[in-house]
């Protein structure tokens, strides 16, 4: 199989608290001939896009990024200038600050001004891409050819929560209706199901300092995809998976009748229809651990 | 004398003007023009990072860092010393510390404001990667951050430029030490000499020197081996 040498940006939060997204990241790539590399030299994303016009400084950490996918396409180390993000919040920041610098000359001069120290100029081509736009791209039949294992029967709702759809012209998909989730779960076997909570917000960073609304939140998105028929939730963002996975902890402490529900990323469930084993699913990473769920379903 | 030694430009130290030969690092020309260190110098080989100095150049924006005793002097150069650089230093038992990004985070929390500026990289008197040091300790890279940051000096430079008040060599120091525990472990001629140390192999030579008075010692210092 011909490989696509792709840019990617992990993020922090892919190489500390979400390692199962960046292994099982790596390897369904690698099954649909993707090799993605990881940039030599990479920053933190930003974390936040600056909103601010005159907030210059935080636009230098994600420019910094894009400028290091520029080298490493001048180094010959990946074939275009692309980079692939899975982080929603890293995809999000990387993305909207590309487009601030190419939309405003005065903003970009004062950013080249201020990089210190690089050896290039960005030239702001860089095209910041999700994997799950890389995956349309392709072609949904293709991700389909490569599934040795369909996850019949398992009942999966989308969860995409507010950066990987908003602000329109950023998102991966149409705001209010998004299908990209839905043609991805549909491509792998797992049957999809639909609730009404699917972009409404995790709770965000409050689950630092006001662990409460996250646990109201969670319960309230959670317990309608229960209800819907969920058995499982899939997302894209580490931050989401953090509130509904790990903060279920709480959320039982708060809401007694809560039921657990496992949350796994879209590339774990790819890495587990193209039949590759735990090493590379690392489905053992999640909380809840979905493992049992997997099994009763004969699916591991 | 060669024509080249005397050879004068003007230097400006902390404001008063000099005239000094060319041919002299910044701590030497400072020593010529009457200065006598205190504080801000130590082996006057580039190795200690004691000389932090920081100068501008007549006509232009830049403020640039270096070590007194490595920089020559140019014409029009306004320089000051930075001989200590405040910064919060923590206690810890490197034994129970967890080797992954928690433990940067936690001991020093300031480095979640990287805004990616790379000014710190751009004081660096050592050339380091000072901003990478940072960000790969910010996503638990101990490795990166430590072999990035073996050349480091702690010199302070990057401290006193970095606008989030992070202290990058105290990151880069904190890096090497869980490396050298946990990534590369004990090592045998570490412990060899450990067991020497222990067992008294050097006590009879250190309490010799103990016994000398300091005008022997001092002789001794001055004649002692030294690595080219």
């Amino acid at each position: 199989m011909l490989m696509m040498n792709v840019a990617y940006y992990p993020g922090c939060t892919l190489k500390t608290t979400a390692k199962e997204f960046d292994i099982s990241t790596k390897a369904s790539a690698k099954a649909l001939g993707i090799n993605l590399v990881e940039l030599p030299r990479w920053n933190c994303c930003g974390t936040v896009h600056a909103l601010a016009k005159d907030d210059v400084m935080h636009h230098l950490a994600p420019l910094r990024n894009l400028l290091r996918v520029e080298e490493a396409q001048q180094s010959g180390i990946v074939d275009d200038k692309k980079v692939v993000a899975l982080c929603a919040m890293c995809y999000n920041t990387l993305k909207r600050s590309n487009q601030a610098y190419n939309a405003d000359s005065d903003m970009a001069g004062k950013v080249r001004e201020s990089m210190n120290n690089e050896a290039i100029v960005y030239s702001g081509q860089v095209e910041v891409e999700h994997l799950l736009e890389t995956l349309r791209t392709q072609g949904w039949d293709k991700v389909q050819a490569h599934v040795t294992k369909p996850l019949k029967g398992l009942k999966v709702a989308p969860y995409y929560g507010c950066l990987l759809l908003r602000p329109r012209g950023v998102g991966v998909d149409n705001a209010d209706n998004p299908r990209i989730f839905e043609d991805l779960l549909k491509a792998i076997g797992a049957e999809v199901v639909d609730f009404g909570y699917k972009q409404k917000c995790c709770g965000s960073y409050n689950t630092v300092h006001m662990v409460d609304v996250v646990a109201d939140l969670s319960n309230r998105i959670l317990k309608q995809a229960q209800e819907a028929g969920a058995e499982m939730v899939v997302t894209a963002c580490p931050l989401c998976e953090y509130n509904l996975g790990n903060r279920q902890t709480e959320v039982v402490k708060k809401h007694p009748k809560f039921n657990g529900i496992p949350i796994v990323y879209f590339t774990q469930l790819m890495a587990l229809a193209f039949g590759l084993g735990e090493d590379e699913t690392a489905l053992g990473l999640n909380k809840p651990d979905p493992r049992p769920l997997l099994r009763e379903k004969g699916l591991i | 004398m060669t024509e080249n030694s005397k050879k004068m430009v003007t230097i400006y130290v902390m404001g008063k003007k000099h005239a000094v030969p060319a041919d002299l690092t910044i701590m030497k020309a400072m020593e010529y023009a009457g200065h006598q260190f205190k504080r801000g110098a130590g082996c006057r080989g580039g190795f200690c990072g004691a000389c932090a100095t920081i100068y501008r150049k007549k006509g232009s924006y830049k403020l640039l860092g270096a070590l007194a005793c490595q920089k020559m002097v140019e014409d029009d150069m306004y320089i000051a010393q930075i001989p200590f650089s405040p910064a919060e230093k923590k206690s810890y038992k490197i034994d129970d510390l967890k080797p992954d990004a928690s433990t940067f985070l936690e001991q020093y929390p300031e480095i979640a404001r990287c805004l990616a500026c790379n000014t710190c990289t751009k004081a660096c008197p050592q050339d380091l990667q000072v901003m990478d040091i940072v960000q790969a300790a910010l996503r638990g890279d101990i490795t990166t951050s430590a072999k990035l940051s073996f050349d480091c000096l702690s010199c302070g430079l990057c401290a006193v430029r970095c606008p989030a008040e992070i202290v990058p060599y105290n990151i880069g120091q904190l890096a090497r030490r869980m490396y050298s525990k946990y990534t590369v472990g004990p090592t045998e001629h570490v412990e060899q000499r450990v067991k020497e140390v222990k067992e008294g192999k050097f006590d009879e030579e250190l309490d010799k020197l103990k016994a000398l008075d300091k005008p022997t010692l001092k002789k001794l210092y001055d004649t002692r081996d030294m690595e080219a």
